[in-house]
């Protein structure tokens, strides 16, 4: 069993817990998940990592409710635990493996949408200790439901906030801000990274190739085991069908096929709402 | 004398009933049906069904106990070689070992070694199983990668030597293939697979689940951080292949793997479990092995009707006979000599059916096998809403990958000799992360030769430290 030390509400369906997984904590590395279930007769359902402490042994997954089985991790309380946790699963970002002399001379811009906030903090806090400028755009559809704003100020040069309706920061979709700041106010990076839903992460790579930057996505398959054995989360890449649990979730952005990816990211949509009729359908999209 | 009693014939569920439920498919046999059956045994001065079986169970001795009815006798003697035996006389290819070579096959029918090995495991098991003595600890930690059947031949036979072993599961739950990959209905989860995992456990065996090796730790992490003396990597063969044909990843396209996961491991087919599985109406499946079968027949009791397509005919078919057998009654259909071209699907990107081309047999290949050609012309189109893809699997190369030293061959298997050694000194490795895939009775043979490898290996270490 994994304990659950802490859980704080990060928006009305947003949920941050940190949890005891030693094993896991020491050797995560940023870029990669998690996978958890909640009881005997629960899915395994992949998170990504938002943080992790190798001394407290624990790590930090953040969670939205967007279906039976994430709202049963939500439901769980500090002080219960997780039937399992794995991981780290997944490589970690090319970075990692980089000194700060072989990263010196990038600049990076973060693109974080929603809930993709979470896995871009310990990217850009990764960088950021290296003293790698970072920069972060971080939208979310309205002021509510940002999350992370504190936390990734504290790891990036400079934080620009967007919201869909403009009650927060720029009004518009975080694609625009990164035009805009590349366009309009003369920003230069060598490298984008963009995490959150996969439409998002379809516009920013369009938008990113358009200023002619490279960019690189995690992408949030469906996936079983999470170790390569299932193929749940073949996805297609630069022509060749690449397994995101063992070969990614990071691809670069220009080779993905989005569409293919969005398709069969929603192949269990109908069997879960027709087996939970009252799913939450808050960041379910259409 | 003994030869004229026929072959006692082993009760089964309805093939009309078992079509529709998980529940297991023999039923076995009971204490009259065995000994009847173990009367038939000649009891050979040159018993070759022991010489065919991997792990050589000590066939006509334990039958000889069935016979007089002792079957704690039984289980003992089979408890010597086998660490799994109510597994083994269900998915053991009989056909082709002990069975294969009973002399009784000659004219007749073989003696059912494996009805009997199941019949006597069963009952030992439902007794709380065999109770056997361990050395006393010899002070040595050995970590086991893996705990399908390998692992568990490897880790029992080292618990009993005295050593301090731990075995690392990937997934949530231990049994690796036993668990993820054959179905219910072939063998039954909680009653054999669990039992016969907790008789490793009760020699001592400690395993610790969620411990993916080559991520969560590596092979030098638990030999130079966590005082492990040797490591043996028995991961098997998860990496699912897939045709590289159009249309394989449209929805509804999976690979036997997963639907069988989904449906094993994650329990999909009951209600109960949150794990989705996409049962279509009309299923392909694509491949001719037992995994071809448990897929065929697993989305048949999901309400399917399923078509098998193998490129070969039914003479070359790698299944065991039994499930070609089984899925037959079942009202699976077997489509030969017909290989896939492409999957077609919907504007939406659904599976709506699979188009193949006729084969037929040509000049036999390396293999000697007569090679399948296409008929040129001869395409057609199958209307299907799901596709199977059951067409093997291969080593995951996480391992292989963060093990500095550690060799592996061109198909990704790990290179070992006979005896588990690999390139890298003190560790070990075999069943299918060497072999690629092949079946329980293999695998648990090699974790066996490892264990004995592996004993040998520290006990000459130990020996060289007390003389320097």
């Amino acid at each position: 069993m994994y304990k659950i030390l802490t859980k704080e509400k990060l928006n009305p369906v947003v949920y941050r817990m940190c949890v005891e997984a030693p094993r896991l904590a020491s050797s995560a590395r940023p870029g990669q998940f998690l996978i958890v279930r909640t009881d005997e007769k629960g899915e395994r359902i992949p998170l990504t990592i938002s943080d992790y402490d190798v001394e407290k042994g624990t790590v930090t997954i953040v969670t939205q409710e967007i279906g039976a089985s994430s709202r049963d991790i939500c439901s769980l309380e500090a002080g219960e635990a997780f039937e399992d946790v794995v991981g780290p699963l997944g490589i970690p970002s090319d970075f990692v493996e980089k000194t700060a002399q072989e990263l010196a001379g990038e600049r990076f811009v973060f693109i974080a949408g929603g809930v993709g906030a979470a896995p871009v903090y310990p990217q850009a806090k990764w960088l950021h200790s290296l003293g790698v400028p970072v920069d972060v755009i971080l939208g979310a559809k309205n002021s509510e439901l940002l999350i992370y704003k504190d936390e990734l100020a504290a790891v990036c040069d400079n934080l620009y906030v967007c919201t869909d309706d403009g009650s927060e920061g720029f009004k518009g979709l975080v694609t625009a801000m990164l035009e805009n700041l590349v366009r309009e106010q003369g920003k230069k990076y060598t490298r984008a990274v963009a995490i959150g839903p996969m439409i998002m992460m379809k516009f920013a790579t369009r938008t990113a190739m358009s200023l002619s930057m490279p960019i690189v996505v995690s992408l949030n398959t469906l996936m079983v085991d999470g170790t390569g054995m299932c193929g749940a989360c073949r996805v297609t890449v630069g022509g060749k069908t690449r397994f995101a649990c063992v070969e990614g979730p990071e691809f670069d952005g220009s080779l993905v096929d989005f569409d293919e990816a969005m398709r069969r990211q929603g192949m269990y949509r109908a069997e879960e709402v027709e087996a939970h009729p009252h799913i939450c359908k808050i960041g379910r999209g259409k | 004398m003994a030869a004229k009693i026929p072959r006692v014939p082993v009760r089964e569920q309805d093939p009309q009933v078992r079509a529709r439920n998980f529940e297991e498919v023999c039923l076995g046999y009971n204490a009259q049906e065995a000994m009847l059956e173990a009367s038939r045994c000649l009891n050979c001065k040159n018993p070759r069904c022991v010489g065919a079986c991997p792990v050589s169970v000590k066939i006509p001795q334990f039958i000889a106990q069935v016979a007089s009815g002792d079957f704690d006798a039984a289980a003992r003697i089979i408890s010597e070689d086998s660490s799994l035996p109510s597994v083994c006389g269900r998915v053991c290819p009989q056909e082709t070992q002990c069975e294969g070579s009973c002399i009784l096959g000659i004219k007749g029918e073989p003696v059912a070694i494996g009805k009997l090995e199941r019949f006597v495991a069963d009952t030992s098991l439902a007794k709380g199983g065999v109770k056997v003595e361990c050395a006393p600890a010899n002070g040595h930690k050995v970590a086991v990668i893996g705990s399908g059947p390998a692992g568990l031949a490897c880790a029992g036979d080292l618990a009993k030597m005295g050593y301090d072993v731990t075995i690392f599961e990937a997934l949530h739950k231990p049994g690796g293939v036993l668990e993820y990959g054959i179905p219910e209905f072939r063998l039954p989860k909680e009653k054999i697979v669990a039992a016969e995992i907790a008789s490793v456990k009760a020699l001592g065996v400690k395993i610790e689940a969620n411990v993916v090796a080559g991520r969560t730790v590596t092979v030098d992490s638990l030999l130079d951080s966590e005082g492990f003396s040797a490591v043996f990597i028995a991961s098997g063969a998860g990496l699912p292949k897939f045709m590289g044909i159009p249309g394989e990843n449209l929805n509804g396209v999976f690979s036997a793997n997963e639907f069988l996961t989904r449906n094993n491991l994650m329990r999909a087919y009951d209600e109960e479990y949150l794990t989705p599985v996409y049962h279509g109406h009309k299923v392909v499946v694509v491949g001719g092995g037992n995994v071809a079968m448990d897929a065929a027949r697993t989305a048949l009791r999901l309400g399917a009707e399923v078509t098998v397509v193998y490129r070969r005919t039914e003479n070359e078919l790698p299944a065991r006979k039994e499930e070609v057998h089984h899925a037959k009654e079942e009202g699976v259909v077997f489509a030969m000599l017909t290989n896939p071209v492409e999957i077609l699907g919907t504007e939406k990107g659904w599976v709506n059916g699979i188009r193949c081309i006729r084969m037929e047999l040509g000049e036999p290949d390396a293999s000697g096998r007569r090679s399948p050609v296409p008929v040129e012309g001869s395409e057609f189109e199958i209307e299907a809403d799901s596709v199977i893809m059951a067409l093997g699997t291969s080593p995951n190369p996480m391992i292989a990958r963060t093990t500095a030293g550690l060799a592996t061959n061109r198909r990704g298997c790990i290179e070992a000799d006979a005896d588990g050694a690999t390139s890298r000194e003190g560790v070990f490795a075999g069943g299918d992360a060497v072999t690629g895939a092949a079946t329980v009775i293999l695998a648990m043979g090699a974790g066996r030769k490892a264990a004995a490898a592996i004993d040998r290996f520290l006990s000459e270490k130990d020996a060289r430290s007390s003389r320097a």
